[in-house]
């Protein structure tokens, strides 16, 4: 079996509760190096829950993520380290307020894999350059608009090195006019054939950027299929529900 | 008899009586709330710890020394210690007044870090996990430093509390400025200490409280 063969991450009968509500029902999906797979379904439908699976954020009540091989949720997992491989990026940005924009970048690749300092900040810039904040590096969070802050989250992620970026809406809580600015960094990072998972609502971008879509409604995986398959032409009754309700 | 001497002359004749019971007073409350922000921060990691034996054990603590007068404490402190710890006993009498008063604040403070870690946004945790972070480097380098902008200052209002609450002290003989209370009283000044106290305490009370204010209003400006 060639690397190419074996999935990156792999979920096997995922199921998650919250109490007694049951979010996740059994969630079998592959996902390959390199792929771009979207995630869209109405809100409580259970996607943003499966995308923090993935990486332990929520952790299971039955089932297996495997990633690269390791199973997430084995007791003896040194979660941490499979976590600086599995970069996300919130809604909410969690940028840390406390910290200047460099610092942001830099704290965690000089805590946990031990990069010299000046290391960590040449490569924060050039991260910062990428998208266009280097001169902004010394500020703090409070200065930076919802855009900037998520730009920065995103390269943030970055210098850990990921092999998989996760978005979990990553553009629900900005401005209108800063929803571009943060796709066409998510839409630069694909084409460099970053593996990326995203949760979103952004249909058009979802269909222009994936090589596959996974519609999740009530716990399970509705139907999945390729940007074409699913917008054009879903089969599932919900996707075609779904889809009349929202804007291309 | 009369009144006796005014305030004024009772106080320009003892004025070092009460300086020394002012620092006394002072003294302990930073002992207090020093060892008891100690206390309390271990405590407060035992109320928010994953296990539920040790929560319980951080609520009871919490419960009785926050539901108990701080008196009583500091009686139980005085007598039953000696008797229950026999290697205690040749710690001073002071001691076991501290012991009382750091143990009571400890409880205060263990609520106000606990206060201060939650209210810090929990998308922060995640952020840093997600990253990598390990959960010890997130508590102290992502999370308490975002938690001690709330803390402080209700630390601070703990500190100044304690300036009170160590009046109880003088029921111990301990020289703080309530005492001062018992050795004028020995001269026969009855009413005016008691005045002169009150305005101490009311200085020292108003000139933190003013201090806290700003200290508040600093924190505020780099949010």
């Amino acid at each position: 079996m060639t690397d190419k063969d074996k999935p990156l991450i792999e979920v096997v009968d995922l199921h998650k509760s919250f109490g007694s509500l049951e979010v996740l029902k059994g969630i079998n999906e592959k996902i390959y190096k390199g792929e771009v797979v979207s995630i869209i379904g109405a809100s409580g439908g259970g996607k943003s829950t499966f995308l923090r699976c993935l990486n332990m954020l929520e952790v299971p009540t039955s089932g297996k993520v495997i990633f690269e091989g390791e199973e997430l949720n084995a007791k003896d997992t040194d979660l941490d380290k499979h976590r600086q491989k599995i970069g996300m990026v919130f809604q909410l940005f969690n940028i840390f307020p406390h910290l200047n924009v460099l610092d942001n970048i830099t704290i965690t690749p000089i805590l946990e894999k031990k990069i010299k300092k000046e290391d960590a900040e040449k490569e924060a810039m050039d991260l910062l350059k990428m998208v266009g904040l280097e001169d902004k590096a010394q500020e703090y969070p409070r200065k930076l608009s919802g855009g900037q802050k998520q730009r920065l989250a995103i390269v943030r992620a970055l210098a850990m090195h990921p092999d998989v970026m996760l978005f979990d809406e990553p553009t629900s809580a900005l401005d209108p006019e800063m929803v571009k600015e943060v796709l066409d960094v998510i839409r630069d990072l694909a084409e460099r054939d970053m593996t990326c998972v995203i949760v979103t609502h952004e249909m058009g971008f979802a269909k222009s950027i994936s090589d596959r879509i996974l519609f999740i409604d009530e716990g399970i995986i509705m139907e999945e299929g390729t940007p074409e398959q699913i917008f054009d032409h879903p089969q599932n009754a919900r996707t075609k529900e779904f889809l009349s309700k929202v804007l291309m | 008899m009369g009144l006796g001497p005014s305030i004024i002359d009772v106080f320009l004749q003892y004025w070092p009586i009460f300086l020394k019971g002012a620092i006394g007073t002072l003294k302990f409350s930073f002992i207090a709330v020093g060892f008891g922000s100690i206390l309390g921060c271990l405590v407060s990691f035992l109320s928010l710890a994953k296990m539920k034996l040790l929560q319980t054990i951080a609520r009871i603590y919490v419960t009785v020394l926050r539901g108990t007068p701080l008196l009583v404490q500091m009686y139980i402190a005085y007598f039953f210690l000696p008797i229950a710890f026999p290697v205690m006993n040749n710690l001073s009498k002071e001691t076991y007044v501290l012991i009382a008063l750091i143990m009571n604040s400890s409880a205060y403070v263990s609520e106000i870090i606990r206060g201060g870690i939650n209210s810090v946004d929990a998308g922060q945790t995640e952020a840093a996990r997600s990253l990598g972070m390990s959960a010890r480097n997130t508590m102290i380098r992502i999370v308490l430093p975002q938690a001690i902008k709330n803390i402080l200052p209700a630390l601070a209002n703990e500190y100044i509390a304690m300036i009170k609450e160590t009046s109880m002290a003088g029921t111990f003989m301990l020289y703080e400025l309530m005492y001062t209370r018992v050795l004028l009283a020995n001269k026969f000044l009855i009413w005016q200490p008691l005045f002169i106290i009150a305005g101490i305490y009311l200085i020292m009370t108003t000139v933190l409280t003013y201090g806290v204010r700003q200290l508040e209003r600093r924190l505020a400006v780099s949010d």
